[in-house]
């Protein structure tokens, strides 16, 4: 983790307001844990150790627990995303149509590894799992906008849209 | 709504704007003069069709026919690869990949003057005798839709549209003719099979949560939680028609005897999750869930969860440990989930397309549902079309159709003149199918017989530019990742399995190797503890059956026919073709081709990373790749 390309925690009181609220509202439903982080990944766009320690001490569950959960599925970040999210499909039909060369195409334009942040919190990037757009194969992800049909040659024409 | 016969006057009323879409009801009167229909799902959607709507909406407000053209947005027609798709009634003229420039056109010569734009129509519906209907169309010709019977349809925001075509009657109908063990005896004789991928017979998972009813709280869920890379069914059902998973829900509640479901979705589906909150609010309001259903004293509720990216969750017991809020680790079972599940209750888990064909079945009888399919397996089953097909989209045939038929004839067969080489079925589980069994009738049985499984029913097409090593070492590459870690066999071995593709695929491979592959494959499927480890070495098993050859050639030769394998490659330039333009030199990220102006280059293979820039550059086709 501490060789990733990385940018320190700035939580704000009001986003630890909010995310107290969430848990007041679901505290007593039956398996609540895994919806109280999804709203917190959502108020923070990741989960560092600060904001679990304090799901753990305001749930009283132990740190360990929420650690095993945060750390199991793949869609909690434990580290945070760039400003735009950049999410190349690598599910069987976009692989099969060479999104492989095109995950590799970026990691080389921008400098980082899957997973990894650029110091300018300004991209991360990913490889997911089917975005069931199989139609526009291969197809990567710039936040929630889909770039679909795509060769090795359009990636730098994407990546300047967002510069 | 409290009793059955609201939910029917509410039907004669809608069902004549509904049956004006269907091509088989010729009778069915509209308010509007035509109907436009919007696929508003993921393929479309991505492929620009919000703009599209917005396009449309404002053309037919500028040109004063908002009060006689009825636009509706509807979840997926299943040919994506044509997306953003538009489909006016009467008539189904099919407009493909339309483009916001042609609403003015659409709008002022189609919808106001009736008369078709025949150059902006998927093509092949245009014939010399005119525009010809979807349904006789290679691509649907040979389909028969039951679970997607809505999808592309119906509008699945709005609960009246699926009232409409018969929706929540089969509730109703369960509700006030049928005892519980009679729901749980048609669903027996209908034959259907759970369609998540193992295909256990749904009434008997029903039969064996039955009992002790009301005495226990029980539960019923569905799993939403599609994680095979490629296939898009359920999260086309729930975009396209996410009512009839509730009413089923609701139907194996009063069958079972539990009054509380949750359906366990991927967080990755954001508009299949939108749909679903909308529906179950709607479903509320109108008393189809909640207390006292119908007057009949039944009550039901459903909850959604959202999977949060873990593919283990597919398997039963897993996607119940995460609803309970824990790390998604499958357990042993006995016990089984209908004797104890969620929360330790008896539950029953069904995929969201096992749920999709229950109200009809219930509507039209067993007999009808069982009449169609081969001698073991019942009804019909969608497909999700990809890879290298031409028509990719989702299909649903009866069950004996064969693989030629969804390839060559639905699937419109590979494009660019290549070879077929395989289909991959029931993803990181499943295997890889060449053509020798092409005319195999795709059925449960049939296809684990070939190696393969049903799986859940992504079917992804290769052809001769695939290697199928590569492929394999890609599944197990999902499956090293997706493994929880609980079972040492899945933990450990599918990595060790991942080590020797990948010396095979560097061309350090030896025939041992190959040997070892195998023998741990029979161990991790012998010995893991749940479904995923279990299947995890389909993919290798599978190629290493039909495609030996290949693993062979990348150890004794060195070779990657497919071109695949980056390490087995040499790069060289044809002398011939080359003028020495400098091209390729200058972009060649290593500096490996050397070379003066108008004099053939050279490329060293020890400095060469080959990453093909050089072949991408050349305007000459000098450079080879081998």
């Amino acid at each position: 983790m501490d060789t990733k390309k990385t940018i320190p925690f700035s939580g704000t009181k009001e986003q630890e307001e909010q995310l107290k609220a969430a848990i007041d509202e679901r505290k007593a439903e039956k398996g609540a844990l895994m919806p109280i982080l999804q709203k917190a990944q959502e108020i923070y766009g990741y989960l560092p150790i600060e904001v679990q320690t304090l799901i753990s001490d305001y749930m009283e569950i132990p740190m360990e627990k929420i650690y095993g959960v945060a750390t199991f599925y793949s869609q909690f970040n434990l580290s945070p995303k760039g400003k735009y999210r950049v999410s190349v499909c690598l599910g069987t039909a976009c692989y099969v149509k060479g999104s492989g060369d095109i995950y590799e195409k970026l990691q080389t334009l921008l400098g980082i590894k899957g997973g990894e942040c650029t110091p300018d919190g300004k991209f991360s990037l990913d490889a997911c799992r089917c975005v069931g757009a199989c139609g526009l194969a291969p197809v990567v992800m710039v936040n929630d906008d889909v770039h679909g049909k795509l060769t090795v040659d359009d990636v730098e024409r994407i990546i300047a849209q967002y510069q | 709504m409290k009793s059955l016969e609201e939910l029917k006057l509410l039907r004669e009323r809608l069902e004549g704007e509904v049956g004006f879409r269907l091509e088989e009801n010729e009778t069915a009167v509209s308010t509007y003069k035509a109907h436009v229909l919007l696929c508003g799902g993921t393929g479309c959607h991505s492929s620009g069709a919000t703009k599209l709507a917005e396009a449309l909406d404002k053309e037919l407000a500028a040109q004063g026919l908002t009060k006689e053209i009825l636009v509706v947005k509807t979840g997926c027609h299943g040919l994506c690869a044509l997306g953003p798709i538009m489909i006016v009634h009467p008539g189904a003229v099919f407009y493909s990949m339309v483009k916001v420039e042609d609403i003015p056109e659409i709008v002022t010569k189609h919808l106001k003057g009736g008369e078709i734009v025949s150059h902006l129509v998927y093509q092949e519906t245009v014939t010399p005798e005119g525009v010809k209907p979807l349904k006789d169309t290679d691509f649907y010709n040979k389909q028969y839709r039951v679970a997607l019977r809505n999808c592309g349809i119906i509008d699945p925001e709005n609960i009246e549209e699926y009232i409409g075509t018969g929706g929540y009657a089969a509730l109703g109908k369960t509700l006030t003719e049928f005892t519980p063990d009679e729901v749980i005896q048609t669903i027996l004789d209908s034959g259907i099979r759970g369609r998540g991928g193992a295909g256990f017979p749904t009434g008997l998972k029903w039969r064996f949560a039955s009992g002790n009813r009301g005495g226990v709280q029980k539960y019923v869920c569905c799993n939403a939680d599609e994680g095979d890379p490629g296939a898009f069914m359920d999260r086309s059902v729930l975009e396209g028609d996410p009512h009839v998973v509730l009413e089923a829900m609701a139907i194996a509640g009063y069958a079972i005897g539990s009054n509380q479901g949750y359906i366990y979705v991927r967080a990755e589906y954001p508009i299949a999750v939108q749909r679903l909150e909308i529906a179950i609010a709607q479903a509320r309001e109108n008393g189809l869930l909640g207390k006292d259903i119908f007057g009949s004293g039944f009550d039901f509720d459903i909850d959604l969860r959202l999977g949060a990216g873990a593919f283990v969750c597919g398997e039963e017991t897993a996607l119940m440990t995460s609803i309970e809020g824990n790390r998604g680790e499958p357990r042993t079972r006995p016990p089984f989930p209908a004797i104890k599940g969620l929360f330790e209750k008896p539950t029953i888990l069904n995929n969201v397309e096992t749920y999709a064909s229950i109200p009809r079945i219930i509507l039209n009888g067993a007999e009808w549902f069982s009449s169609m399919g081969t001698e073991k397996s019942k009804g019909t089953k969608v497909f999700a079309l990809g890879g290298k097909i031409k028509n990719i989209g989702l299909v649903e045939v009866p069950m004996g159709t064969t693989l030629r038929t969804i390839v060559e004839e639905i699937g419109g067969g590979i494009p660019n003149g290549k070879k077929f080489k395989a289909a991959q079925t029931g993803g990181p589980s499943g295997g890889c199918i060449p053509a020798e069994h092409l005319d195999v009738p795709i059925d449960y049985d049939n296809l684990i017989a070939i190696g393969s499984m049903m799986g859940s029913g992504g079917l992804i097409v290769m052809d001769e530019d695939n290697c199928m090593v590569d492929i394999a070492k890609f599944f197990l590459e999902f499956t090293v990742d997706e493994s929880c870690g609980k079972c040492t066999p899945c933990r450990i071995g599918t990595k060790r399995m991942y080590e020797i593709l990948d010396k095979i695929t560097k061309g350090n491979g030896t025939l041992e190797d190959i040997d070892k592959l195998e023998e741990l494959a029979y161990y991790i499927k012998e010995s893991a503890l749940c479904g995923l480890g279990q299947t995890a070495p389909n993919p290798v098993l599978s190629t290493l059956r039909y495609f030996r050859h290949e693993y062979e050639a990348h150890v004794l030769e060195g070779k990657c026919e497919a071109k695949v394998c980056k390490d087995l490659l040499q790069f060289t330039i044809d002398e011939s073709k080359c003028i020495g333009c400098t091209a390729c030199a200058r972009n060649c990220p290593v500096n490996a081709i050397s070379g003066t102006v108008k004099q053939p280059h050279t490329i060293d293979n020890d400095k060469c990373i080959k990453c093909g820039a050089c072949i991408e550059k050349c305007r000459f086709g000098a450079i080879e790749r081998r």
